[in-house]
């Protein structure tokens, strides 16, 4: 439960946005972080952007990631 | 897959060890990632590593459950939220998901966000959300009360059941079993490395915070044999790219200010002090424990289920007599092989029954 994914964050209103990895897009808070744009690279977890993440770093592990998130799901 | 650099894999495994290591991995989904990987099988012979409490659904304690069922059954014009992973956790009389099946409203979310949009909608209706998980959820929540506020939402009901990890990490260093943590991640995110450095200090203990990938964790745990065998007890940030010294600050302060620690009651290592998210009197119209007359009452664990000492680490879950036999993830008997990232049912999906 406490598994945060990287997303990249695509549009900004307020404290809300849209964030995608892969194909899915979702509605998420920025409430907990300070300054987030468009392009910005984020960890979600339960729906609020809980950390911002630099570009190649997130790059980098954005594979790995969905592997862990399919397999968490499989249960 | 990634591959592993194999560089890593034989830098760990040919570590020297001078003497019998013993470590605890803290976080579920860390648990889930190492037997998922098959890292137990590189680690140096005499290095063990055993599965904590860090599972937020498994350490929920069944008196839990048994509110959000009363909570469903009992009261008019009600509904409960929570998150997907709660609602088949056995209570002392039937599961969440048991109490739907029976008329009871309950829906799973993925977000408290979910609840608040529900409550603006369904004015009529009053909507309790059963707040689990720890320091990497609970600012959610907080944001839940604060924000059921502004848009003066009198139906908005929290239920927190709230845990916070260093006092557990307190506990489990004091029965001086363990020679290092391998910290939560996602925990590291909101809290930094502060409270770890005082465990370490306190208890002469490392701590090493990892990230999630495998070469995080073969990372991490060099580093852990290393500062075991040097007697470095301190804490160690392996995971920069996703941790700040200091912490998500500003999560941080919207827990100071919804919520006060509180002595409460984990799933297995019984009552500890100081590791409860309480809701503040101020915001006490949106406590659900306040507005329905919650008592929080201890029931009894499940009987023949060891979920206690497997998240404590005291055991693996293939010691438990049930593993495998009657409590299987199809027939889960408790939370340990229920959740997804139990250590019951991460061990009996990636073969938890080889001995590491
Ligand atoms: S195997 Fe099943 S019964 Fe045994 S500790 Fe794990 S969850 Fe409990």
């Amino acid at each position: 439960m406490c598994l945060a994914v990287p997303h990249r964050i695509v549009r900004v209103d307020g404290n809300e946005a849209i964030a995608e990895i892969g194909s899915i897009k979702k509605k998420v808070r920025l409430d907990l972080l300070e300054d987030v744009r468009i392009g910005d690279y984020v960890l979600i977890h339960a729906g609020f952007a809980i950390e911002k993440l630099s570009v190649e770093e997130a790059e980098d592990i954005l594979d790995a990631w969905k592997e862990i998130e399919e397999a968490q799901n499989e249960g | 897959m990634r591959a592993i650099p194999l560089k890593l894999i034989e830098d760990l495994r040919n570590l020297n060890v001078s003497r019998p290591l013993r470590f605890m991995e803290v976080c579920g989904t860390h648990t889930v990632n190492i037997c998922r990987f098959g890292l137990r099988s590189i680690f140096p012979k005499n290095v063990e590593l055993r599965s904590g409490p860090g599972c937020p659904v498994c350490v929920t304690p069944a008196s839990a459950i048994k509110i959000g069922v009363d909570l469903a059954l009992s009261f008019e014009k009600t509904i409960v939220l929570t998150y997907g992973d709660m609602m088949k956790v056995p209570g002392p009389t039937m599961t969440l998901a048991d109490a739907k099946a029976r008329g009871g409203r309950i829906l799973s979310v993925y977000s408290v966000v979910e609840a608040i949009d529900l409550a603006e909608k369904e004015r009529d209706f009053k909507i309790v959300f059963l707040g689990v998980g720890f320091e990497t959820t609970a600012p959610s929540s907080a944001w839940a009360i604060k924000e059921a506020k502004r848009r003066n939402l009198k139906n908005f009901f929290l239920a927190s059941f709230h845990k916070l990890i260093p006092p557990a990490l307190e506990i489990l260093a004091s029965e001086r079993t363990l020679d290092g943590f391998l910290c939560p991640g996602h925990v590291s995110t909101i809290i930094g490395l502060k409270p770890y450095e005082e465990i370490s200090k306190r208890h002469k203990i490392p701590c090493v915070i990892s990230g999630f990938e495998a070469e995080d964790i073969i990372i991490a745990m060099l580093k852990l044999i290393e500062m075991a065998e040097k007697k470095e007890y301190m804490a160690f940030n392996a995971y920069k790219r996703a941790v700040k010294e200091k912490g998500n600050i500003k999560a941080q302060e919207l827990l100071k200010e919804v919520f006060e620690e509180e002595d409460t009651e984990w799933r297995g290592l019984g009552i500890i002090p100081k590791s409860g998210l309480k809701i503040k009197e101020e915001f006490s119209d949106f406590d659900a424990k306040i507005a329905f007359k919650i008592k929080d009452e201890s029931v009894k664990d499940i009987p023949g289920c060891k979920c206690g000492e497997v998240l404590k680490g005291q055991i693996y879950p293939y010691e438990c007599p049930l593993f495998g036999n009657s409590c299987t993830p199809e027939q889960p008997v408790g939370p340990c092989m229920i959740s997804s990232e139990g250590s019951c049912a991460a061990y009996y999906r990636y073969g938890g029954l080889i001995e590491p």
